[in-house]
């Protein structure tokens, strides 16, 4: 009987739609309720490094949106031959492959990008992100489930970086993405930029704002005093 | 008296923390105590002390063009440098786990204070993150490339240090309930960078 009922649910997990909503929560969970940055404290490191301006940010999204998706993928192919005493080694040498390729890549195609990114690319390795998506996903589960949860957590990433990334180059050089957004006129009037949002320390009390703001509207993410 | 320059400026004015953000993610998850975050400081200025230098060796006898040379002329134009994330992270985990078993067999209570944080620091950005800056800055001796390790140590414990300490002050202040935990720890470390600023001025 019970194996008739396990049999019976193996049949229905293999037929379980690409996209159902358990899988779409597999993306839009990283995205609020389970964020990388402001929930996990996963892969802050990079996180406030580069956001300055808008447009490393959305490089560094790119460089760890492949190296999440392709590392949980392969991880999860291969997870039954890794034995468990050598795992993060075996993880840290896919994961440093993977971000060779995306560092030779920004130097072949992005060389500007590359030398502004500077150590920050190589440290896509030691990104908690990818090693903790790796170990408490991908080791557990199939490829495609896997492929999922990668994009998801590093589009949870990328949209905390892009915002906050956002906050600093427009108070702090008046653009965004390079281009002008408080108009000239405003600065006749006095207005200057605030050099302040464009030193480091500032990256910090910005994401505290924003995870200010986010557990004020999601009152179950309030950590117990 | 350079040497005492690249210490110097390591601990302070390049802080690993305040100004550059590396290893954020231990630096946050064991900041609750003192004690424990006296433990993990000692273990990254240990493990940096060594990876550093172990690199340094690496990058300049096998990675860099023309560091071949000493097998043989012909290696003169042999250019390995798009390997050194994979030997660094290598001599990371491998000097992590020696570490481990060493401190194991030889001085258990030792490991019973430090055990839990050794394969955290595998993956600690700052360990990696010092390997890299020493390769991007390129040193021109061992014993600069070894100060520079001990100071980036020294600097992250001492930031763990601090921040552990005024979590363990606020605990009883009255912080309002969304900003409790992760979001003041983010505002005092952003507070605590800008003050490090002021170091920045520094000529040495």
């Amino acid at each position: 009987m019970s194996i008739e009922n396990t049999t019976a649910t193996l049949a229905k997990k293999e037929k379980e739609a690409l996209f159902s909503a358990k899988r779409r929560k597999l993306i839009t969970d990283p995205l609020n309720d389970n964020n990388p940055v402001t929930v996990q404290v996963l892969g802050i490191c990079s996180a406030l490094a580069i956001t300055v301006q808008v447009k490393p940010s959305l490089f560094m999204f790119g460089g760890v949106l492949f190296v999440v998706t392709m590392g949980n993928v392969i991880v999860s192919l291969i997870r039954n031959l890794i034995p468990s005493r050598v795992r993060i080694i075996a993880q840290l040498v896919i994961v440093a492959s993977l971000v060779i390729i995306v560092d030779l890549l920004l130097k072949a195609y992005a060389y500007d990008m590359s030398k502004q990114l500077s150590v920050f690319v190589g440290l896509i390795i030691t990104n908690c992100i990818v090693m903790g998506r790796l170990e408490a996903f991908a080791m557990g589960n199939k490829w495609w489930p896997s492929l999922l949860d990668g994009v998801g957590n590093a589009l949870g990433y990328g949209l905390i970086l892009v915002l906050v990334a956002s906050v600093r180059e427009i108070f702090g050089s008046g653009t965004w993405l390079g281009f002008q957004v408080i108009p000239q006129p405003v600065y006749d009037l006095g207005y200057v930029n605030n050099g302040l949002m464009i030193l480091p320390p500032m990256a910090l009390i910005v994401v505290g704002l924003i995870i200010w703001i986010q557990r004020a509207k999601n009152t179950k993410l309030i950590e117990a005093n | 008296m350079e040497l005492v320059n690249i210490f110097v400026k390591s601990i302070f004015v390049e802080n690993m923390i305040f100004a550059y953000f590396l290893g954020m993610c231990s630096y946050l998850a064991v900041s609750k105590k003192v004690k424990t975050a006296l433990g993990l400081g000692t273990a990254v200025i240990f493990v940096l002390g060594f990876t550093v230098p172990i690199n340094y060796i690496l990058e300049n006898y096998l990675l860099k063009e023309g560091a071949l040379k000493w097998l043989s002329p012909e290696f003169a134009s042999v250019d390995l440098s798009f390997l050194s994330f994979l030997m660094f992270i290598a001599v990371v985990a491998a000097f992590v786990q020696l570490v481990e078993m060493a401190v194991e067999k030889f001085s258990p209570s030792l490991y019973a204070s430090l055990g839990i944080f050794l394969p955290l620091i595998a993956v600690n950005c700052s360990i990696l993150g010092g390997a890299l800056f020493m390769q991007q800055r390129d040193y021109p001796s061992l014993a600069h490339a070894t100060v520079f390790g001990l100071g980036s140590g020294v600097g992250w414990m001492l930031a763990i240090v601090f921040i552990a300490a005024i979590r363990e002050k606020i605990r009883y202040s009255h912080i309002p309930a969304p900003l409790r935990g992760l979001g003041i720890a983010f505002i005092l470390t952003g507070l605590m960078g800008i003050a490090f600023m002021s170091f920045m001025g520094i000529k040495l």
